[in-house]
């Protein structure tokens, strides 16, 4: 069986996308020699009239993807940090998000914007390792973070076809795994529908993008003592509500792990939707990124930062009522 | 608005006629503020309707625009109809953008308005992106929009903004860009004196037209109170444009006879005299025009559109307000409903 690479499945989602609908285009920062590789290829196959390497202007061609949808194409748009979201928020949640509505439904604005390499990428230090999805989900624009390669295509083709804006994180932690696929498979995962990893009975955790792996190492750990179903919500706006509750129905534990800083994250937003309207037995728990977190610069200090599998077990742990 | 080129008695009655209507319809807009109607206020654009009529006089139907938080000129001027856009400003269902919009971001897509703009200087890379796909012809996907009189790939975007927008960095961002990928763009400075209270010799290094030298874009300044200097100057920009030259500035010295946004009737900010203003008005958009045209003509067309617009007042009183429940229906062209606030 092929194996694929999740960069390489953001690549190959890329590239069917423009195969199948001339409306799909690409813009970006070197995305023809494609420094980031999701791009690779695509300047030869499609040529610069859809491949568009753009000058060091975020706001400018981030709104420029939104005239061009306005007037009939479908631009993904690459960004090769993830903290050039703070320079375009504008852009896209004030902007492209808004003009459906505020236009009483006469145009859409179906522009992806992908993100390969978002998080920590390994002492990268302050300005290089956000992870501001919640942010996006905050304004209620689409977010989908996908922790597998096959998810990764899956979700990225939907996210081109899908007729609003839609924010596609590629964790930097993600981008490393490879899949055994039978490509003739790959097929799109639809917005808001999540995916349980692993069956459980004791606890759910809801894990997000590259957190997965941690989730099933910690499930697999624990495994004996405590049976731990593995939520991936793959999208985090819309959420899978539905599949959530499922899992808690089955579990009535809950622990989340999320790359958030702590307030007002994801993770808050889940917790709090669970309490409201969920079967819970117990308190239900977050680990996250500290409040406000900067990541240092040091390795050590950059780990500290992030969600471990040492604190996902202590919470496991603590929810389930054992250690 | 103009399809065919008119005759030339004929074209100056025509930009008579849609200056006429906007001043018409600006005043009547004040009375609806001042009547509680009109929530929220609006930024007349009363002195400065020559830009819009010679403008859009300039494009062709299947052009587009993009505006301002100071655009109702604009938007009638590419071919609205008063009377849905009155009924946007009082926010009804039969409004332009069913009540959802109001008066900073007015849109009539049917008629190549894509959308006025409420953040300063954010629609100029829109139209720059609307035009880049508009000269390709997979613009025109399944389900998109498509003008009502398509007429082929040489259709161009035109952008108004203020002097008080050139300011902002994402406007010179799209200037470079648009420079740069030859975009069939023209860009429209309305430079009507000031950016709510600051004068443009407070806020702005160099001038407008320097500006767009430095990306190589040809530039010109123009009276912004003469709608045929208006008109010419745009329409050898839009030709320029369409044959994939790129985009071209032209500059409107206008000004602005009214408040910055009706909040001043009642607060009078100081940071103008009367008689200046009274200088201002001594070259009046609709006298310069008026001037042009047979008293038969002007007084036939005074007549015409002051029913018109008063029909179009009647219109929007008429028009139903919308059901809460509809809040946020539309949020998504994708159908996708949000959860509720309260459950
Ligand atoms: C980016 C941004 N900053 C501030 C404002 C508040 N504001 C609204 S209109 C305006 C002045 C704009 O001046 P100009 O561009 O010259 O247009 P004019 O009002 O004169 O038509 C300001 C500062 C805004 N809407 N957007």
């Amino acid at each position: 069986m092929p194996n694929l690479s999740y960069l390489k499945a953001l690549n190959r989602a890329i590239g069917d996308e423009m195969e199948r609908d001339p409306a799909v285009c690409v813009l970006g920062e070197d995305v023809g020699v494609a420094v980031g590789y999701a791009t690779a290829g695509l300047l030869r196959r499609f040529g610069p009239d859809r491949v568009l390497d753009t000058p060091i202007s975020e706001q400018a061609f981030t709104s420029f993807a939104t005239g061009a949808a306005m007037a009939g194409m479908r631009p993904l748009v690459e960004f090769q940090i993830p903290a050039l979201l703070f320079l375009v928020f504008e852009q896209i949640a004030n902007q492209a998000h808004k003009f459906a509505l505020m236009t009483g439904g006469q145009t859409r604005v179906p522009v992806t914007y992908l993100l390969p390499g978002s998080g920590s990428r390994d002492s990268w230090a302050g300005q290089h390792s956000d992870h501001p999805y919640s942010l996006f989900a905050h304004v209620g624009v689409k977010t989908v973070v996908p922790a597998t390669a096959t998810d990764a295509y899956g979700l990225l083709v939907t996210a081109i076809r899908d007729d609003d804006p839609v924010v596609v994180f590629a964790p930097a932690g993600a981008l490393p795994l490879r899949e055994d696929v039978d490509f003739g498979a790959l097929a799109p995962v639809p917005l808001g529908s999540g995916r349980v990893h692993r069956a459980g009975t004791d606890v759910t955790v809801v894990a997000v993008g590259h957190l997965v792996r941690d989730a099933l190492a910690v499930a697999e750990e624990l495994a004996g003592t405590v049976s731990v179903e593995v939520f991936d919500p793959r999208t985090l706006y819309p959420f899978d509500w539905r599949g959530l509750a499922a899992s808690l129905e089955r579990t009535g534990r809950l622990v989340v792990v999320d790359d958030s800083n702590r307030t007002c994250g994801i993770g808050a937003e889940i917790v709090a939707t669970a309490a409201e309207e969920m079967r819970l037995t117990a308190p239900p728990r977050r680990v996250t990124r500290p409040d406000g977190a900067v990541l240092p610069f040091a390795r050590e200090l950059d780990l500290a930062c992030q969600p471990t599998r040492a604190q996902l077990r202590a919470a496991v742990e603590k929810v389930a009522g054992v250690g | 608005m103009a399809d065919a080129p008119p005759a030339a008695g004929d074209a100056a009655a025509g930009l008579y006629r849609t200056i006429a209507l906007i001043r018409g319809f600006e005043q009547r807009a004040v009375e609806l503020v001042r009547s509680g109607v009109i929530r929220g206020g609006i930024h007349p654009c009363t002195g400065q309707e020559a830009v819009a009529a010679g403008t859009c006089a300039a494009l062709r139907p299947g052009d587009v625009v993009t505006s301002t938080h100071r655009g109702h000129g604009h938007v009638l001027a590419k071919g609205a109809d008063p009377a849905r856009m009155m009924a946007e400003l009082a926010g009804r269902t039969t409004g332009l953008n069913q009540g959802r919009g109001g008066s900073m971001h007015a849109a009539d897509f049917a008629v190549g308005v894509l959308g006025a703009n409420a953040i300063v200087g954010a629609a100029v890379p829109i139209a720059a992106g609307a035009a880049w796909a508009m000269r390709r012809s997979a613009a025109y996907g399944p389900g998109t929009y498509r003008p009502a009189a398509a007429d082929g790939t040489d259709r161009v975007a035109l952008t108004y903004f203020g002097d008080g927008a050139v300011s902002q960095g994402v406007v010179l961002e799209a200037f470079n860009l648009a420079a740069l990928w030859r975009v069939p763009l023209v860009l429209v400075c309305e430079n009507n004196g000031f950016a709510t209270s600051m004068r443009p010799q407070d806020t702005m290094a160099g001038t407008v037209t320097a500006r767009a030298a430095a990306f190589g874009i040809p530039a010109v300044t123009v009276d912004g109170m003469d709608a045929e200097a208006v008109r010419d100057a745009t329409a050898e920009a839009a030709a320029r444009a369409r044959t994939g030259a790129g985009p071209s500035l032209v500059e409107c010295v206008t000004y602005r006879f009214d408040a910055h946004h009706t909040w001043e009737h009642t607060a009078r900010p100081r940071y103008r005299t009367d008689a200046e203003v009274e200088a201002g008005r001594a070259r009046d958009p609709l006298e310069v025009q008026g001037a042009r045209i047979a008293r038969a003509t002007r007084a036939a067309i005074d007549a015409e559109t002051a029913g018109l617009l008063d029909a179009a007042v009647r219109y929007a009183l008429d028009g139903p307000h919308p059901d809460p429940a509809t809040a946020l229906d539309g949020l998504y062209a994708s159908g996708l409903r949000p959860r509720a606030g309260a459950l």
